[in-house]
């Protein structure tokens, strides 16, 4: 059974300066699945993201979204920037930023009405932020912010969705709620595309995934793209230290994430 | 009666400049306020070259494109010439400015009406002279306060109506970009009345401290708002009250009336600043020995 195609993505080509952030990236991503977008940093992932999401002209090739121009297709796909992309010190609250993902293109001059405020109290709940709903967004920990940024999302009601390293500064505990949380969108049918770079996860978390250094070097199930091959490819030289230090970690049970508090 | 002019005139610059620095300032760019206050120059000159008489209606428009054109070269310089933000800046509104004073030293040798001291000071304390008078003996006030009048009308009706898209284009514009908005017209429409208020402020404060108007009072309110529209109601409040104090200030002390306002704005902030430092850390001990028992 062949699945649909979400996203196409057909002999992109992206520079900066000159030099070549994406080179001839060509693919088509499946519906339905969590996606995983991994590679070392630099390899253009993120330049990925925004290119698909039409923020970044490309210098040749082009991005389909369901077979489509993306211009029609912006109610249906929703991003999550990068949490350190905005300033948290924006006068806002949780329920501000949330709602931001109820804008339209079309209901800029409108007022928000209340389908609009039911969907987004709705979103907060998801991501088990509703205690917090009238707190100043500066005045949460950064996994919270990460759970504000993916509430905006949800709250877009779209079909994909794109997100730039959800699990950065994150807690292990809300790691695993966001986890939860992606499986259920894709259980009814969504699609959800995820910068990672933490490749010790990665088979865990992607039903499917695309391996970049610049030009693509793997896409497809885990197990075929995990190869020590492709990885060395992706990696060089740099991989093997990586897994010395990944081993080392899982030996000594050290913590390695960013600590956490909910406030 | 001429203090009541001159008080409610400045607050309403305070106003509409201190709004429009809110959303300046939350988006990182305070120092664009300060260019396009300066860039507006030229215009300004050659609006009141035309017009012999003050400014027209018209020409005030006018001179308002100067400061979206300034805009406008900024960031072609920043984005296709890739110089950096800071140095575009630096050399389109300076490079502007001084096309300004070029033309006030040649074309407006002896005018009455605009000197340098106008630029750098406004002429506050002389509004009353240019009044609106109906039926030969009804004063119905400055011109220069019906003149900010229709700005501040402009500008509320802006706010008020594009409120989602400047907090949009503010907090995250690749977010607003990736729903589909044209953020380029969103940017300029806030650059269009960034530097309406500076044309207009610059007959009542001058060129150059308009800009302690755009950015001071939504600086300090920033410091205490976790609101948007706090922020805005405070940045007014913080306005009109260095504008009171300050104009009572300069006629104590015989000083120039916009330099006092300014000067009190700055006291306002740092006091603010302090203040709100003292609170935090009060509130740090509290809860550090609540923590404690």
């Amino acid at each position: 059974m062949k699945e649909k195609c979400a996203i196409e993505v057909h002999n992109l080509t992206i520079t900066y300066g000159g030099a070549p952030v994406l080179w001839d990236v060509d693919f088509e991503l499946p519906a339905g699945q969590i996606i995983g977008v991994i590679g070392p940093n630099g390899s253009g992932k993120t330049t990925l993201l925004k290119t698909i999401m039409g923020l970044l002209e490309p210098s040749s090739g082009y991005v389909k979204i369901f077979n489509q121009d993306l211009s029609k297709m912006r109610e249906r796909i929703a991003y999550v920037p990068q949490r350190e992309s905005v300033d948290w010190d924006f006068p806002a609250s949780v329920f501000d930023v949330v709602m931001m993902g109820r804008y339209r293109k079309n209901n800029l001059f409108k007022r928000t009405n209340k389908i609009d405020v039911e969907i987004v109290e709705e979103c907060i709940e998801k991501v088990g932020l509703t205690e917090f709903r009238d707190r100043q967004i500066a005045q949460l920990s950064g996994g919270q912010q990460q759970r504000v940024f993916i509430a905006r999302a949800l709250a877009q009601k779209a079909e994909i969705y794109l997100m730039d390293e959800p699990f950065v500064g994150v807690d292990a505990a809300t790691e695993n709620s966001i986890l939860n949380l992606l499986e259920e969108m894709r259980n009814t049918g969504k699609t959800v595309l995820i910068i990672h770079h933490d490749l010790q996860t990665v088979s865990d978390y992607f039903d499917y995934l695309v391996l970049l250094n610049t030009r693509l070097i793997a896409k497809g199930t885990p197990q075929d793209v995990l190869t020590k091959e492709n990885l060395t490819n992706a990696y060089g030289g740099q991989l093997t230290l990586l897994a010395k230090v990944a081993n080392l970690i899982k030996e000594n049970q050290f913590p390695i994430r960013e600590k956490d508090v909910d406030l | 009666m001429s203090d009541f002019w001159i008080i409610l005139t400045a607050s309403i610059v305070a106003i509409n400049a201190g709004l429009l620095g809110c959303f300046l300032l939350l988006r990182k760019m305070a120092m664009v306020g300060d260019a396009i206050s300066h860039a507006v120059l030229p215009g300004i000159v050659i609006a009141y070259y035309f017009s012999g008489d003050k400014t027209s209606g018209l020409l005030l428009l006018g001179a308002t494109l100067t400061g979206v054109l300034a805009s406008f070269i900024i960031d072609f310089l920043s984005r296709k010439a890739k110089i950096q933000g800071d140095a575009s800046i630096g050399i389109t509104y300076t490079l502007l400015f001084a096309l300004g004073m070029i033309m006030i030293s040649t074309w407006m040798q002896g005018n009455v009406d605009i000197d340098m001291e106008c630029v750098l000071y406004g002429d506050i304390a002389l509004i009353h002279m240019d009044k609106i008078i109906v039926d030969g003996n009804l004063y119905l006030g400055p011109r220069a306060f019906f003149v900010e009048i229709i700005a501040f009308a402009i500008i509320g009706f802006s706010l008020l109506f594009g409120f989602k898209g400047f907090k949009l284009l503010a907090f995250n514009i690749d977010y607003a970009r990736s729903l589909g908005i044209n953020t380029g017209k969103w940017h300029y429409a806030l650059m269009t009345l960034v530097s309406l208020t500076t044309v207009v402020a610059f007959e009542v404060v001058g060129a150059v401290l308009v800009v302690g108007f755009l950015i001071i009072p939504p600086a300090t309110a920033q410091l205490v708002s976790t609101k948007l529209k706090v922020m805005l109601l405070l940045t007014c409040i913080f306005g009109i009250s260095a504008v009171i104090l300050g104009y009572y200030l300069a006629i104590w002390w015989n000083v120039s009336i916009t330099g006092a306002m300014v000067m009190v704005s700055g006291i306002i902030f740092f006091g603010v600043l302090i203040g709100q430092r003292i609170l935090k850390s009060n509130k740090q001990n509290v809860e550090f020995a609540e923590g404690q028992f």
